[in-house]
C-alpha cells in the first residue's frame, strides 16, 4: 500500500500517463480538450454551476448553520472508463450483489455461514443492525438488496478495491443523471466522437424492477411510490426526483396508513394501496409499532403488512447486516462461501479493533491508517490519519480505547486521480465511483455511476458533506 | 393524488398571490405617499390594515414610520404575509409537490424565490422600490405564464387555481372592507380631493386604477368602485370573478371524481348570490357587514375543501 502524505505524486491518474501522453480511454477527449478555449470552459463551467442551482439540485448539510440548501460542485472533465475496464468491474459487482443477497437469506434463515464458522455468531447477532423481525421471513421473489451502491476505488491499471457495499438506501444516482444531462446540454459534439454508454434508462430500470417484485397477492398492475423522510433530508431532492422520473408518488409517513392489511395511501378520492414502497427511509424510522416508537417518519403496522407478504419493501428492512463496516472485512470469505469462487474484486484490508492484536497495531499505526465507525457513513466521525493533527489523532485514540468494537481501520489507499478543471487549467484530484446495481431476477449494473472527487490537492475525502465534487462518468462502448 | 399534494399545491399558490398582493400594497401606499405632500404614516396604517397585519405590526415595532412599514411588508420574517415570507413559503410547498409540477413552473418559482432572496437579503432603500416591485410583478407573471403554458389542466391545475382564487377573494375583500367606509354614502357625498386619493388608492391596491376607466367613466364613483371590486364578472380581483374560477375548478374536480362535498355547496351558493345581488343592494344592507361575512365565508369554503380532498 502506498503511504501518502499531502499532495500525491504517486497516485494513478487516469487520464495521463507519466509522460504526459493521454490514457487510450481519454485519447478522443483529449484530442478535443488540447482544442479548446479555457475560458469559454471555465464559463461553461459557471453555466453548468447555474443550471444546477435553477433546477435546485441540492442536497442539505446536517448541522450546517447557514441555511439548509447547498450544491455539490460539478467538475465537467468526465472520468472515462474503458469498456475492458468496464467488464471486469461489473463481473465483480455482480458477483458480490449475489453474494450479499445469499448472504442476508442465510442470516434470517438457516445461518449456514455462522455454523461453518466463518463469520462470529456475536458479530451477527449483536449487530444492531440485525433484525430479528426479519428471521425466518423471505421477501417476495428473494431478493433483499434492490438497489445497491458498490464504492469502488482504483490504486493502479488493474487495481481496483470495493470500499464499501452500500445495501442499505444508496444515494446520489440523481447527480449521476443530472451529471450526464448537463454534459449532454453543454458539450453534445462529445457524444458524438466518444461511444458513451447510456445511464438515461435507469429510472425506468428501476420502476420496471421494483414492479415486477411486487407482492405474489397483487393483482393488475403493482403501484409503485417512493417514501421520504421529507422536504428536510438531505436527498430529498434525489427522493423527489426518482418518483417523478418514474411516474410514481412520493409519499411521507403522514400519507400512510394500514387498512385492511393493506398500507394505503391518502388521495384526494380517499385511501388506495401501495404494492410496492422504495423507502428511503432508515430501518429505525419504517416502523413506530416496530422500531423506534417515537418515529413520525414511517407506518405503524407496516412490518406486520410486510410479513404477511401484502407490501414489498425495497431494500428488505434489515438489509444493514449486510454492509457495515465489521462484516466488511469478512466479505472476501462470505462471497467464496455463496459463489464457490474466490472474489473478483479486492476488499481493502482491513483490521478490526474489536480484535486486542489489531487494536493495539492500529493505535501504534495511527499516523497512517484511516479508521472508521462500524456505522458511520457519509464521512462522518472518521479519521484520516495521514492528513489529522497530532491533536486529532490523539483525540482519536481515547475514543477508539473506549469502544474498539466500534471501530475498523484501513490502510491509506493512494486513490487513483482524474484531473478537474482549476483558474490555471487542470489539476489531478482522488476519486472514488459508485455504480448502480438493481436486482431483481436479474442483476442489471448501469454502465456508469457517480465518480466524487476531492477538490482539495491531495485531499482523500470525496464526500460531499466534507466538501467533495462530482464528475459525470462515461463507459465507453469498446 | 395524495391529500399532501392537494394541499401543498393549494398553499403555493395561495402563497404566491399574496406574495404579489403585498408587493401591489406596497406599491399602492408608496404612491399616495408620492400624491400627498407631508405625513404619510396614516396611510401606512391603512395599508397595514388591509394587509391583515396592523396588530402584528405593533408587536414588533413601537412607531410607525413609512420604513418600517415598507420593510415590514417587504421582507420582514416575523411577517408570515410579507412578499419575503410568501415567496419562501410558496417555494417549499412547490418543493413539497415538485413532482406535480413541470420543470419550467418549478424552475421559474424556485428562480423567483432565488433572485428576491438576493434583492432582499439587506433593508431596501426608497430609491430601490420601484425596481422590487416591478421585479416581484415580473417573477410572479414568470410562475403565471410557465403554469399556464406547460401545466396538464388536470387535478393538479384545479387545486392550484383553486388556491390561487381563494386567496385572491380574500385579498380584494380585505382591501375593500379596511376602505369601506371611505365609498359610503354619507362620506362620499363630501367629494373631497381626500376622498379621490383614497378611491384611486382602492383601485390601484388590486391594479385597477386603468381598467376601471374602461368599465365606466372617468369620474371616480364609491358604487361603481364596489362594483368593479365585488360584482363585475369581467374584473380579473373581483368576488364574482374569483366565485366563478372557484366554481368552475370544483366543477371539474367533480366530473372527474364523480364526487360532490359540501364545498361545491357553498361556492354555487356564494356565486349566484353574487351574480343575483345588485351592488345598492349590497351597500343599502351594509358594506362592511356584506364583507365580513364574505371573509368568513371564504374562509369556511377553504376548510370545506381541505375537508372534502382529505388535505390532512
Amino acid at each position: 500500500m502506498v503511504k501518502n502524505k499531502g499532495t500525491t505524486p504517486l497516485a494513478f491518474d487516469e487520464m495521463m500517463n507519466a509522460d504526459s501522453s493521454p490514457r487510450q480511454p481519454y485519447s478522443t477527449y483529449h484530442e478535443w480538450y488540447a482544442s479548446q478555449d479555457r475560458n469559454r470552459l471555465i464559463t461553461k463551467s459557471k453555466d453548468a454551476e447555474n443550471i444546477f442551482r435553477k433546477t435546485g439540485i441540492t442536497f442539505a448539510v446536517y448541522g450546517h448553520a447557514d441555511s439548509s440548501e447547498k450544491l455539490i460542485p460539478f467538475d465537467l472533465i468526465p472520468r472515462i472508463i474503458s469498456g475492458r475496464e468496464w467488464r471486469k468491474l461489473a463481473q465483480g459487482i455482480e458477483q458480490r450483489v449475489i453474494a450479499l443477497n445469499a448472504f442476508l437469506d442465510d442470516i434470517y434463515h438457516k445461518q449456514e455461514i455462522i455454523r461453518a464458522g466463518r463469520v462470529p455468531r456475536e458479530l451477527i447477532e449483536k449487530n444492531v443492525a440485525f433484525l430479528p423481525q426479519m428471521i425466518g421471513f423471505r421477501p417476495p421473489g428473494g431478493v433483499y438488496t434492490h438497489i445497491v451502491g458498490t464504492d469502488i476505488v482504483r490504486t493502479g491499471e488493474d487495481q481496483f478495491y470495493v470500499l464499501e457495499d452500500n445495501a442499505r438506501t444508496p444515494s446520489g444516482v440523481s447527480y449521476m443523471l443530472e451529471n450526464r444531462e448537463t454534459m449532454m446540454q453543454m458539450f453534445p459534439e462529445l457524444f458524438h466522437q466518444n461511444r458513451v454508454r447510456p445511464v438515461e434508462n435507469y429510472p425506468y430500470l428501476l420502476r420496471q424492477s421494483l414492479a415486477s417484485l411486487a407482492p405474489p397477492g397483487c393483482s393488475g398492475k403493482p403501484r409503485v411510490a417512493v417514501l421520504t423522510p421529507g422536504i428536510y433530508n438531505s436527498a430529498y431532492y434525489e427522493h423527489a426526483f426518482l418518483a417523478d422520473m418514474m411516474g410514481v408518488e412520493l409519499v411521507e409517513g403522514s400519507d400512510l396508513r394500514v387498512i385492511d392489511g393493506k398500507v394505503k395511501m391518502r388521495t384526494t378520492r380517499g385511501y388506495e394501496a401501495i404494492d410496492v414502497l422504495y423507502r428511503r427511509v432508515d430501518d429505525d424510522f419504517l416502523d413506530p409499532l416496530t422500531f423506534r416508537p417515537e418515529s413520525a417518519l414511517g407506518v405503524p403496522g407496516i412490518m406486520d403488512v410486510y410479513r404477511a407478504g401484502n407490501i414489498t419493501i425495497a431494500n428488505a428492512p434489515g438489509t444493514g447486516i449486510s454492509d457495515d463496516k465489521a462484516i466488511y472485512s469478512y466479505m472476501p470469505e462470505i462471497v467464496e462461501f455463496y459463489t464457490g469462487r474466490k472474489p473478483l474484486l479486492e476488499n481493502v484490508p482491513t483490521w478490526r479493533c474489536s480484535e486486542p492484536q489489531s487494536l493495539k497495531y492500529v493505535l501504534e499505526h495511527l499516523e497512517e491508517l484511516v479508521v472508521k465507525e462500524v456505522h458511520g457513513s457519509g464521512g462522518y466521525g472518521m479519521l484520516v490519519g495521514p492528513t489529522a493533527s497530532k491533536k486529532e489523532r490523539a483525540l482519536f485514540a481515547e475514543k477508539l480505547k473506549a469502544r474498539p468494537t466500534n471501530y475498523i481501520a484501513q490502510p491509506t489507499l493512494s486513490l487513483s486521480t482524474v484531473p478537474i478543471l482549476v483558474n490555471k487549467g487542470i489539476a489531478p484530484r482522488h476519486v472514488d465511483l459508485r455504480p448502480y446495481v438493481l436486482v431483481s431476477d436479474k442483476v442489471q449494473i448501469i454502465p456508469g455511476g457517480l465518480t466524487r472527487v476531492a477538490l482539495k490537492a491531495g485531499s482523500l475525502v470525496v464526500n460531499s458533506s466534507q466538501g467533495g465534487g462530482t464528475k459525470d462518468t462515461w463507459v465507453l462502448e469498446d | 393524488m395524495l391529500g399532501r399534494t392537494a394541499n401543498g399545491l393549494y398553499w403555493m399558490f395561495r402563497y404566491i398571490e399574496r406574495a404579489e398582493n403585498s408587493a401591489r400594497l406596497i406599491d399602492a401606499g408608496l404612491r399616495m405617499a408620492l400624491t400627498r405632500s407631508g405625513a404619510t404614516e396614516g396611510d401606512w396604517d391603512g395599508v397595514l390594515q388591509s394587509a391583515g397585519v396592523r396588530e402584528l405590526y405593533d408587536e414588533v415595532h413601537e412607531t410607525l414610520t413609512s420604513i418600517d412599514a415598507i420593510d415590514f411588508l417587504l421582507r420582514d420574517r416575523a411577517n408570515p404575509s410579507s412578499v419575503m415570507s410568501c415567496i419562501e413559503a410558496g417555494r417549499h410547498n412547490a418543493r413539497m409537490v415538485r413532482t406535480a409540477l413541470t420543470r419550467e413552473t418549478w424552475e421559474a418559482t424556485n428562480e423567483c424565490y432565488l433572485e428576491m432572496k438576493a434583492m432582499l437579503s439587506k433593508k431596501a432603500r426608497p430609491t430601490d422600490m420601484p425596481e422590487i416591485i416591478d421585479t416581484i410583478k415580473r417573477r410572479a407573471g414568470l410562475i403565471r405564464g410557465a403554469f399556464h403554458g406547460t401545466m396538464l389542466r388536470n387535478e393538479i391545475f384545479n387545486f392550484s387555481r383553486i388556491g390561487t382564487f381563494i386567496e385572491r377573494a380574500d385579498n380584494t375583500a380585505r382591501i375593500l372592507d379596511v376602505k369601506y367606509y371611505v365609498l359610503l354614502p354619507a362620506v362620499a357625498a363630501v367629494g373631497s380631493s381626500m376622498d379621490n386619493v383614497q378611491w384611486e388608492s382602492i383601485l390601484r391596491s388590486v391594479s385597477a386604477h386603468r381598467a376601471y376607466g374602461w368599465v365606466y367613466d372617468a369620474e371616480l364613483k364609491p358604487a361603481n368602485i364596489a362594483d368593479f371590486l365585488i360584482s363585475n364578472g369581467r374584473m380579473p380581483r373581483s368576488l364574482a370573478y374569483c366565485y366563478e374560477k372557484i366554481a368552475s375548478n370544483l366543477g371539474y374536480l367533480e366530473r372527474e371524481y364523480g364526487e360532490r362535498h359540501e364545498a361545491h355547496e357553498t361556492a354555487e351558493r356564494t356565486l349566484a348570490a353574487l351574480r343575483s345581488r345588485s351592488i345598492t343592494d349590497i351597500m343599502d344592507q351594509g358594506l362592511h357587514e356584506y364583507l365580513e361575512d364574505f371573509i368568513s365565508q371564504n374562509n369556511r369554503l377553504g376548510q370545506e375543501i381541505s375537508d372534502g380532498y382529505r388535505f390532512n
